[in-house]
């Protein structure tokens, strides 16, 4: 099992999630530059946080147009599984990968804080270490990550299970009053139809070390290893 | 030569806080700073606006196509916001 981050200028994830995949979970990882064309040696791409092209148009709308991601779209159209965290998971809504937009939080201010986060589906390639309703405790930092996706949409969301993560008390209860950005539903990760592509606002790569508060997000890169 | 002239901005019904925060900025300045009628702003609106200019080669049809695919693909993404251009003839 190989993963690939991929770097855009502007990504700042990129090497927290090199380290905790390389040190902490101990898999087998490489960046993979933007202007990168070939992605054939990799079983696993990341698209980490960051600010990609300075956010210039809209969050994402840029690095869409790169390279490398013309090659992700691909990847993930025959299959390939795709993790966006973040930024990323901003880039994989603008490279039409992922349904709904990610717009500015609904208080206009830029969150960084821990936050819970309820396992809405743990049948997936990428939460199946996780126990279904189990709460993680992982930060966010954004502006953008109020999640919209129009009734129909929602509704395809919703009856075919690809909501995996929603913002939540620490008891598990999804309520507004723990939703940190607006966001529909309280949505903080979806998947695609084929559920080979998770989008996720919270950062998993931060949650990853005791020392730095939490290990939740461990489970993630875990649930993927499985998969080999 | 031909230019574009587009504003992007969000559809109806999309959550525009910016836009929010600037209309309650707007009606709750303090009594006589803005002239009478001005707490009678129903609604602002915020968007983006871009020019493109085009090569003296590019003709008023083929400058309205080039635009309407900019917008379609780059400038605007179509879940939540909508555009307007005006193309205009303008000499060097």
């Amino acid at each position: 099992m190989k993963f690939g981050v991929v770097v855009f200028p502007g990504s700042n994830c990129d090497h927290d999630t090199y380290h905790v995949l390389k040190k902490v979970v101990g898999a087998k990882v490489e960046y993979i530059w933007h202007k990168e064309t070939t992605l054939n040696f990799f079983d696993v791409i990341i698209l980490p946080g960051g600010f990609s092209y300075g956010d210039y148009l809209r969050v994402g709308a840029v690095a869409r147009f790169s390279p490398v991601m013309r090659e992700v779209i691909k990847f993930a159209n025959s299959g390939g599984l795709v993790l966006g965290i973040c930024n990323g998971f901003q880039v994989l809504l603008e490279a039409g990968l992922l349904p709904g937009s990610l717009i500015t939080n609904d208080h206009l201010r830029f969150r960084c804080q821990d936050v819970y986060i309820k396992v809405a589906n743990n049948k997936t390639c990428f939460s199946r270490s996780y126990e279904s309703g189990q709460v993680l405790k992982m930060p966010i930092a954004h502006y953008s990550g109020n999640y919209f996706a129009d009734k129909e949409t929602l509704k395809i969301l919703e009856g075919t299970e690809r909501i995996v993560f929603q913002y939540c008390s620490l008891d598990g209860n999804v309520i507004p009053e723990e939703n940190p950005n607006g966001s529909i539903l309280n949505i903080a990760g979806i998947l695609n139809e084929n559920k080979n592509i998770l989008g996720m606002m919270p950062h998993p790569e931060r949650a990853a070390e005791k020392i730095l508060g939490s290990e939740d997000g461990l489970g993630i890169f875990n649930s993927l290893l499985r998969e080999s | 030569m031909w230019i574009a002239k587009v504003i992007v901005s969000y559809k109806t019904g999309i959550l525009d806080p910016e836009a929010k925060t600037i209309h309650n900025a707007l009606i709750s300045f303090p009594e006589g700073i803005l002239s009478e009628g001005y707490r009678d702003i129903n609604k602002v609106e915020t968007g983006k606006y871009f020019q493109i200019s085009f090569s003296d080669s590019i003709d008023r049809e083929k400058a309205e196509e080039l635009t309407k695919q900019a917008c379609d693909k780059i400038l605007s993404n179509p879940v939540i916001q909508k555009y307007t251009f005006q193309l205009e003839e303008v000499s060097k």
